[in-house]
């Protein structure tokens, strides 16, 4: 009876309201899927309950003090302002509790630093505002990026179940291997989070963080950005697939296939629409959430492209904006992020969108020749 | 001769001068702190409507009412208005109002500075706000302003934004100065320290961390400034900087800032609590003592806000450890407030009402800041909406219902008039449960995985947010009624007495109510 109450109170909130029918009321931390994350729990649940101890004699106290002790009642009040005995032991036992407490504390700790010993490893580069995840021992990497579209973070579609939790590519990892992962950023500070692994470190730029998590069940994780990082920091989430050990050397040989054709594609001989079209999806991924998919930008933190003189001017200096960035701004040098391919679209594209329409293209050929020249 | 005498003696016996250079002029501290506690009661409304908008946007998923860059200025200027220009001024406004009157001065001992002080600040917010319609938007990068997103990234108007913070910081440190010379040289014949009213001594320990950090946020921002503007790269890491370096030199002024906005509060509420127990209060010393305590450990726990920036393990222990160390004068305080009320003849005016509340909730912010001290649970609470709820615990029912429980509870001897109380318990009642509702519900949203500072969250946080958004209204507009109250209160009303509580203590219930233009010109004898 009462779940049908439930489904049924669901079901008419889910046509008022689309969002609230995938919502629920989760009150407490995950105890995870890593040894960590249970550490981490067992710690935070018993300190939960100390406080509550604590709470509850303190609070007894004063809610008797509030019932019996009322002048209203015609309590007549005590004159006492001191005893020694008393303060001393109220200053004791708390140390005694917060020393009984720190030592389960620092054995956690000193287990989460120890990253030695690791079977893979993965470098993490944080992004305004994607993931980018290299394997540095099989030399291939991508970026991972929101999967979510705009048209359902701005009402004009159905919130899908994993809304604003998903990525077109997540990091793919081995179950039951000690995975260790070194952090840095590209841009600002961003921080990578797991809450199911009881993993989050910071993504600093000019540093390299390092931490590590060892997964036992397979499955799909979600976490976010937790260091703000600007406009969309709410829109980087993390995506980790935990798959059997197999399953992962299988996917590791398949992506660095997959990196060797990317690589074979710059000798290609590309025509103008081919790149456009190509450039159209990488300027989606890459550019549009500054530029915006018009073209039309956000002055004066992010210019516009349509009509601009660096889109519609000399080649050579939007090769060099593009590959290069722009110090001391908003714009990230692309040429470590992209592919010469993806940059040579890129560019064709911006150089033949919104009515800049100059007909000029460039190849990944000269993209190649322009990195090497410099 | 007799006639510039008589000049002199009319001088001395006039009221206040008429008309705006009576405000603009003014070094009278009672006129200075009601400057203060107005202009922080209009920072607070301000401060809140941008909670308002912040709460609207995330009373559902999905992006309604603002885009993600404005959500982050309104973050970025609530916390900067609520911290710099509501709080922080309002225990201001109360220290010039009733400091002098606990010691027995006839006024604070540097009456032209404490002008300025004042006057700054509504230029220093000025141009803070102004940011808002500047090309580019506010500074749109935290409260915290972390860099780089602050420097390199950062909009232009943040030069403006700097600017600001110095001027406020500058207004700060006048004002601490005042504090410390009008305390320690002003003291009525007879008050030793250690004889001195709680808020007193708070208040003193407060403008000595004042004096301590303000010139270190100065520091912060001016190396900003040098980063923005004269090609400098103190937090840049492409120049050789250190983008960790700022956040160690910001939270050295801002883990005692959060003791500057909560001290004052402390004192408060040991005069109140007392008061209205009609029982002297428990442990002076060790009240004393333990405001010492937490003021020197301020200090030295700066770097458990960045327990995942990666600093190295013996960092990490020894933040932890000086962290758990604070827990224990704050709980010697806490013990100290109940054991007062223990056998106390109780009743339950306004003033009390948030005093109480304060203790329970305050107390509440406490544990779960000792969780949050927890080094590696703090991995899974850093940066989420836990900590959101920790600091609005310790700040909204600590440092808002102290200055609540301090109005109410001053508010006769300023106006002569005593407040409705009907009115005023409906404010406690209802600032009491919209802000539990506003607030509770954001621990689990941070327990559950809901990361801070964002505009927009995944389906399974769609509840609890439109519970804490249902609460922040119910907060906010409760707000309005305390300005109807004090205006009421300041226009008529029942005329109080030298002492409305009966059981209350101190110099300041020895002047008539309302307190003369100026009191103590000849200091009372303290036994």
């Amino acid at each position: 009876m009462r779940v049908h109450a439930k489904r049924a109170l669901a079901l008419v909130t889910g046509l008022l309201l689309p969002a609230v029918v995938m919502a629920d009321w989760t009150m407490n931390m995950t105890p995870g899927v890593t040894g960590t994350s249970n550490q981490i729990f067992s710690l935070h649940m018993t300190i939960l309950w100390i406080c509550v101890a604590i709470g509850v004699v303190v609070f007894g106290v004063m809610f008797w003090s509030i019932f019996a002790h009322r002048k209203s009642q015609g309590y007549k009040a005590a004159n006492f302002h001191e005893n020694t005995l008393v303060e001393v032991l109220w200053t004791a036992i708390p140390f005694a509790i917060l020393v009984a407490m720190a030592v389960p504390a620092t054995a956690t700790l000193i287990e989460m630093y120890d990253t030695t010993e690791s079977e893979v490893d993965i470098k993490i580069t944080g992004y305004q505002w994607r993931w980018q995840y290299e394997y540095i021992n099989d030399d291939f990497g991508y970026f991972s990026s929101l999967s979510t579209p705009r048209d359902q973070i701005e009402n004009r579609q159905a919130k899908g179940e994993n809304y604003l939790l998903e990525v077109d590519k997540p990091l793919v990892i081995p179950v039951g291997k000690k995975v260790r992962f070194l952090l840095t950023a590209n841009d600002v500070i961003h921080s990578w989070w797991v809450p199911e692994f009881g993993v989050k470190k910071d993504a600093i730029p000019g540093f390299i963080n390092e931490t590590w998590t060892r997964v036992d069940e397979p499955g799909i994780y979600r976490g976010q950005c937790t260091e703000l990082c600007g406009k969309d920091h709410g829109f980087m989430p993390v995506v980790v697939e935990a798959v059997p050990e197999e399953e992962y050397v299988a996917w590791v040989a398949e992506q660095k296939e997959a990196a060797e054709a990317e690589r074979q594609l710059t000798q290609k001989d590309w025509t103008l629409d081919e790149l456009i079209e190509r450039g159209e999806k990488a300027y989606a991924s890459a550019c549009a959430s500054c530029h915006q998919p018009n073209g039309a930008g956000m002055p004066p933190a992010f210019p516009a492209l349509k009509g601009s003189p660096i889109a519609t001017g000399d080649m050579a200096a939007h090769i060099d904006i593009v590959v290069n960035g722009v110090s001391g701004t908003a714009m990230q040098a692309f040429g470590g992020q992209l592919s010469e391919v993806d940059l040579a679209a890129v560019i064709t594209y911006e150089r033949n969108a919104w009515g800049n329409n100059t007909g000029e293209m460039v190849t990944p050929k000269e993209i190649f020749d322009f990195k090497n020249k410099e | 001769m007799s006639a510039v005498a008589d000049t002199h003696n009319q001088e001395h016996h006039h009221g206040p001068a008429k008309g705006i250079s009576r405000w603009l002029l003014t070094t009278n501290h009672k006129d200075i702190g009601s400057m203060y506690l107005i202009f922080s009661f209009a920072m607070f409304l301000l401060g809140g409507s941008m909670a308002m908008v912040i709460r609207a946007e995330l009373f559902q998923p999905g992006l309604q009412i603002v885009q993600p860059e404005f959500f982050n200025q309104m973050t970025t200027m609530h916390g900067l208005i609520m911290v710099f220009g509501a709080v922080m001024p309002a225990f201001v406004g109360l220290a010039n109002w009733m400091l002098p009157l606990m010691i027995g001065a006839p006024d604070m001992a540097l009456p032209r500075m404490n002008n300025w002080s004042f006057w700054l600040l509504p230029c220093a917010f000025l141009i803070l706000v102004s940011t808002l319609f500047m090309e580019g938007g506010a500074p749109n990068f935290g409260w915290t302003f972390y860099a780089p997103l602050s420097t390199t990234y950062g909009p232009p108007s943040t030069t403006f934004f700097i600017f600001a913070i110095h001027i406020m910081g500058v207004s700060s440190i006048m004002g601490a100065i005042n504090v410390i010379a009008t305390i320690l040289n002003l003291r009525a014949p007879g008050m030793t320290l250690m004889k001195m009213p709680l808020f007193v001594w708070t208040w003193l320990i407060t403008a000595f961390l004042l004096i301590a950090v303000m010139p270190v946020l100065a520091g912060a921002v001016t190396m900003m400034l040098m980063d923005i503007n004269f090609g400098t790269s103190f937090f840049d890491a492409s120049g050789g900087g250190d983008p960790v370096l700022f956040q160690h030199v910001f939270w050295f002024f801002g883990h005692p800032e959060v003791y500057i906005m909560i001290l004052p509060a402390f004192g408060a509420i040991s005069h109140i609590v007392p008061a209205f127990s009609r029982k002297p209060l428990f442990g002076y010393p060790s009240m004393v003592y333990a405001t010492g305590a937490i003021a020197l450990l301020s200090f030295l726990v700066w770097a458990h806000h960045m327990f995942t920036v990666g600093i190295p393990l013996a960092g990490q222990l020894f933040f932890m450890y000086a962290t758990l160390l604070i827990a224990v004068p704050t709980g010697v305080k806490v013990f100290n407030w109940v054991t007062t009320m223990f056998r106390g003849s109780l009743s339950f005016e306004a003033p009390m009402l948030f005093a109480v509340a304060f203790i329970i909730l305050f107390s509440i912010g406490g544990f779960s800041g000792l969780m949050l001290a927890i080094a590696p649970a703090d991995f899974q609470y850093h940066d989420t909406y836990f900590v959101v709820a920790h600091f609005h615990y310790v700040l909204v029912p600590g440092a808002i219902f102290g200055i609540f429980a301090s109005a109410y509870f001053w508010l006769p001897k300023w106006t002569g008039n005593m407040y409705d109380e009907t009115l005023a318990k409906t404010h406690f009642w209802l600032s009491f449960v919209g802000m539990n509702l506003a607030f509770f519900p954001m621990h689990f949203l941070g327990l559950a995985g809901m990361p801070r500072r964002i505009p927009d969250y995944a389906l399974q946080f769609a509840d609890f947010n439109m519970v804490s958004s249902i609460g922040a209204f119910m907060f906010g507009v409760t707000q309005l009624l305390f300005l109807f109250i004090v205006v009421k209160c300041a226009r008529g009303g029942e005329k109080a007495p030298a002492k409305p509580w009966d059981g209350a203590e101190g110099l300041e219930w020895t002047v008539p109510s309302p307190a003369p233009y100026h009191t103590f010109t000849t200091p009372p004898e303290v036994k």
